[in-house]
């Protein structure tokens, strides 16, 4: 059964180029911080987690593997084949969680290379599913609208409704 | 020729799954979390939006059959230029819909060209179009193959203009060779896609020839390419 405590402070979403597309605070908990620092944190965290990614340990290879019949094409494997991954059959993600006394941060990045950030409760239980829901409401919600321009910031489907009542 | 077999686009996946059971369209679900997710836990927890809204096919074959009739209007039959913006447009679509597949399939990374391939075929073009085109002619070094489309939902009723170019000219379903360009540059792989026969125009087959161009390494490198 998922936790009772579902705190979700916030949500961020970080394009593929380290830009700030989206950031929305759903439980208040969490200090706010300016647009300017929002936009900060986006281009810090895009910058380290490729560090991370980039600092996973490799294994020498000491034998070369004879290449298997469904192996990847020669010609786009330069260096690969000197080494291997501890855990071959799981892909490198880089920083995937980052946890403080109150709260916790979950990274999510999808192959298309998005990241979505949560802000969560350290107790918070089921992370993960709610990070996946979101994503598939991304998908539907951002990138099926036609106006949305791919990579440029997400307004908010509620905006328009609260534009009309000014 | 084939127009009663895909009534609704989707509907094939769930009788496949549930052969006894007629379509009952109350009861929730979708084609992803019967045969595709298995993240139920995801659903449980915000069961609003589960099921997949179906469409009838024949509304996307004639609203794509008016698409590119307007086009060769519009670019006074110059066909060459027609599969051009079929295939532009395919490419911007192919860019959002990954999204949308990689979230509802939950697959991860494929490991080489093959894999792709197959998923492209079979996870692919099922979810979307319902069809599961052949993966064959594979090239030497793997980086080129062909779909054969046994069935193709967007060319039914379709009959090429008369005038004596288009039969040369004009690939009818160019918009699906964008969106397989579109949607694998979202996921690093450069490719070029292309078809080389199509029933419309009197071919035995309707075949696209894909073939890798490289892996783009610069946002997001691939583990083991």
């Amino acid at each position: 059964m998922p936790s009772n405590n579902r705190t979700v402070f916030s949500l961020i979403i970080i394009n593929k180029a380290g830009g700030l597309i989206y950031q929305r605070e759903f439980q208040p908990g969490l200090r706010k911080l300016s647009t300017n620092d929002y936009l900060v944190l986006a281009g810090t965290f895009h910058g380290v987690h490729a560090i991370t990614r980039s600092i996973t340990p490799k294994l020498p290879i000491s034998q070369p593997t004879p290449s298997p019949a469904t192996s990847s094409p020669g010609t786009t494997t330069p260096a690969a084949s000197g080494y291997s991954y501890p855990n071959p059959g799981v892909p490198v993600t880089g920083l995937d969680y980052l946890e403080t006394d109150k709260f916790r941060l979950t990274c999510f990045q999808t192959l298309t290379g998005t990241k979505f950030l949560l802000f969560t409760d350290p107790m918070t239980g089921n992370v993960e599913t709610i990070v996946q829901k979101i994503y598939e409401l991304y998908a539907d919600y951002v990138m099926k609208n036609p106006f949305y321009q791919l990579e440029m910031p997400v307004r908010r489907a509620g905006s328009r409704i609260q534009d009309k009542q000014k | 020729m084939s127009a009663n077999k895909t009534s609704r686009i989707g509907e094939e996946i769930w009788k496949s799954v549930n052969p006894q059971t007629p379509i009952i369209t109350e009861k929730p679900f979708s084609i992803y979390s019967t045969a595709f997710r298995p993240r139920t836990q995801a659903n449980q927890l915000f069961p609003r939006r589960t099921r997949v809204d179906k469409v009838n096919a024949e509304l996307v074959t004639l609203t794509y059959g008016t698409i590119v009739a307007q086009l060769c209007q519009d670019y006074d039959s110059d066909y060459q230029e027609v599969n051009k913006q079929l295939d532009k447009m395919g490419y911007n679509i192919g860019m959002r819909l990954i999204e949308d597949f990689l979230a509802k399939s939950g697959v991860g990374r494929c490991a080489n060209f093959r894999e792709t391939a197959d998923m492209i075929a079979k996870v692919g073009f099922k979810i979307f179009l319902n069809v599961t085109p052949t993966v064959t002619n594979w090239a030497s070094d793997n980086n080129q193959f062909s779909l054969i489309f046994e069935d193709n939902p967007l060319a039914d009723f379709v009959e090429l203009p008369d005038d004596g170019r288009a039969q040369d000219e004009l690939w009818f379903s160019n918009i699906l060779c964008g969106v397989l360009r579109g949607s694998l540059e979202m996921v690093q792989m450069q490719i070029e896609a292309h078809f080389v026969s199509d029933v419309l125009r009197g071919d035995e087959t309707t075949e696209m020839r894909v073939s890798l161009v490289r892996y783009i390494e610069d946002e997001m490198p691939p583990e083991e390419e």
